[in-house]
């Protein structure tokens, strides 16, 4: 393989694996926007949807693309309750007790995945249509990368659209920008937030199940990826879908180039940039947050 | 009004200190046990002077007690084993580590202090694990050499040694923690975990003190990193793994912070009850470990010292 093929394969595999980390990352970016609600249990949302998936295709023998919808309404219907039950008891809770709360959730969802399904990594059977290669312009593409990267772009034309043409969309953004200013506009800033989180989770457990053949699928996944998820809305900035979108897309594209390039310092490369842009942008790259 | 603190020692606090002594003649088969929950106080007790005092939320202080676990377990392994002078530069090597890091974690606020932290820890740990020459990687690092303390108290099977040696350890840390907290420079910090954007409008500069206590609590860690390495003479790659960051915080928690003595109670339950509950399933520890946490933040925010203190407040009102 010569180096300009490589290129194009570290490329498109980045920004398939980049598509899955905005796709579980968006909805995080809405409850630290929203809420200043420090979440890093977000992974387990997506999780849940994986196992979800899961248990559909081989215990239910639901075909693949209905056990997504499968996922997605299981990682929803978690979220709401979740957020309905606990979550909002500390949305005005200091930074600490938000941290220790969701670590404790992590550590509950890592015990009993691990109880429920082993500690073995989960494997996924792709219908026939989805595996194979696709060659495209000089490049061996993966079947099932194409078909991820088309999933991710109609999910956010619809997010974009939910978000920019819709009144909900309207005021999602109203309540980011000032919640205070909102409540007074007589947007019912609590509702709103109800929802979108468990929209975010249910994105998140579509991303997990779709992820299962790129991210992997076993109990420490929320641990793994954390710090991932973090980044995407760190860096990204809260409240548009540009700014994660592009943060997740460099942040694959940069990590399975590392990985490939420079195995050697395999992660380091993703944790030395993390740092250096939290300094360089405190406020995240979009830059909308105050 | 509130009276300034002094440095007389309660018969409480006295008592608290016989403790130990007295479970050492009790407990002769638990000894290694009172060790790590030694250690792990130790380390406890560094992250409470950021947390508690300077309202610093760290998931990375693993960092600082990985590296002076791998500095003492390296001084010992190339011959140098000495175990006072290891727990020095253990000391020496986390705090210069806590200081350079420091200008990075003081300028953030709460997302962005999480995040640098864990990062920082993360980078170190690939560093072990990646640098296995020195490191040992995932095998870790054992040590044959370790010298006797004072040259006379070996570090024998029976863990005697080892046992007083880290309670000395943890008495010494622990006084020169209580002179800091009582004195002035403690009260600018507890100044600051109250009202950071008013402490200036009083001429104390935040950032100086942050960087001051984040340098000082980075050495303690590393002092408990050594201990560990000395003491087990074995240094794992776990010493920087995010797990242990996260055990320390719930260790603090359980035990409740800004209290110096939290960290102490809050270890010693959290050692014993993995002792006990991780042995019958590590799997089932996990998820009452997150329950725990859960219902801490719920419903019983003091931890254990401060449910002492509200009741005792109660108390001393009726």
């Amino acid at each position: 393989m010569n180096a300009l093929t490589s290129l194009g394969g570290v490329l498109f595999d980045g920004l398939a694996y980049g598509s899955l980390l905005f796709l579980i990352g968006i909805g995080l970016s809405v409850t630290m926007g929203l809420m200043n609600f420090i979440n890093l249990a977000h992974g387990a949302f997506a999780m849940l949807g994986g196992y979800a998936a899961v248990v559909a295709m081989s215990h239910l023998g639901i075909p693949f693309l209905p056990s997504l919808v499968i996922a997605f309404v299981v990682a929803g219907v978690a979220g709401a309750v979740l957020e309905r039950f606990l979550y909002r008891r500390l949305y005005r809770a200091a930074h600490l007790d938000q941290v220790l709360f969701t670590i404790g959730l992590v550590f509950m969802s890592i015990a009993a995945a691990t109880y429920f399904f082993g500690p073995a990594q989960q494997p996924v059977r792709l219908p026939e249509f989805l595996t194979g290669q696709v060659h495209v312009a000089g490049l061996d593409l993966g079947t099932y990368r194409l078909f991820l990267i088309a999933m991710v772009i109609v999910v956010t034309i619809g997010l974009v659209w939910l978000v920019e043409r819709t009144r909900f969309g309207a005021q999602v953004r109203a309540a980011v920008d000032n919640p205070q200013a909102s409540v007074g506009l007589g947007i019912n800033v609590d509702g709103v937030f109800s929802i979108t989180f468990a929209l975010g989770s249910a994105l998140a457990g579509l991303g997990g199940a779709l992820g299962i053949n790129v991210l992997g699928l076993d109990p420490v996944f929320p641990l793994k990826y954390m710090v991932y998820f973090l980044l995407v809305v760190a860096v990204g900035g809260a409240g548009t879908i540009r700014g994660p979108m592009i943060a997740a897309l460099l942040l694959g594209v940069f990590d399975v180039a590392g990985k490939y390039y420079v195995p050697q310092i395999g992660a380091f490369v993703i944790y030395a940039a993390m740092v250096a842009m939290l300094l360089l942008f405190p406020a995240g790259l979009a830059g909308r947050r105050s | 009004m509130t009276r300034l603190p002094t440095l007389s020692w309660s018969r409480a606090e006295i008592a608290f200190w016989l403790l130990p002594i007295v479970a050492f003649f009790v407990f002769p088969h638990y000894l290694a046990l009172g060790s790590q929950v030694m250690i792990a106080a130790l380390f406890a007790l560094s992250l409470d002077l950021i947390l508690g005092y300077a309202r610093i939320i760290s998931l990375g202080h693993a960092a600082f007690f990985g590296l002076g676990a791998y500095t003492a377990g390296l001084l010992a392994k190339h011959g140098y084993g000495e175990p006072l002078s290891g727990l020095a530069a253990a000391a020496v090597v986390a705090a210069a580590a806590g200081w350079i890091t420091s200008f990075l974690v003081v300028r953030g606020q709460d997302l962005t202090r999480l995040m640098v932290t864990l990062g920082i820890g993360l980078m170190l740990y690939e560093t072990a694990n990646q640098w296995s020459s020195v490191t040992g990687g995932v095998d870790g690092l054992s040590i044959t050499e370790m010298k006797k303390v004072f040259g006379v108290f070996g570090f024998g099977l029976d863990g005697r040694t080892a046992y007083l040696y880290s309670l000395a350890v943890l008495f010494v840390a622990f006084n020169a923690a209580r002179l800091i907290v009582r004195s002035p420079f403690g009260l600018s910090l507890k100044g600051i975990r109250e009202g950071e954007r008013r402490m200036p409008a009083i001429g104390a500069s935040v950032r100086r003190k942050l960087v001051a206590i984040y340098t000082v609590a980075a050495g303690i860690a590393g002092i408990a990193g050594a201990l560990l390495a000395q003491t087990t003479q074995f240094v794992g790659i776990d010493v920087f793994s995010f797990e242990r960051s996260a055990d320390l915080m719930i260790m603090l928690v359980l035990g409740g912070t800004g209290y110096l003595y939290g960290g102490l109670v809050g270890a010693a339950v959290f050692m014993i009850l993995q002792d006990y509950l991780a042995n019958l399933n590590p799997v089932y520890w996990q998820f009452w470990l997150g329950l725990l946490l859960v219902l801490l933040v719920l419903f019983a925010r003091g931890g254990i010292i401060g449910g002492f203190d509200t009741l005792r407040r109660r108390f001393a009102r009726g």
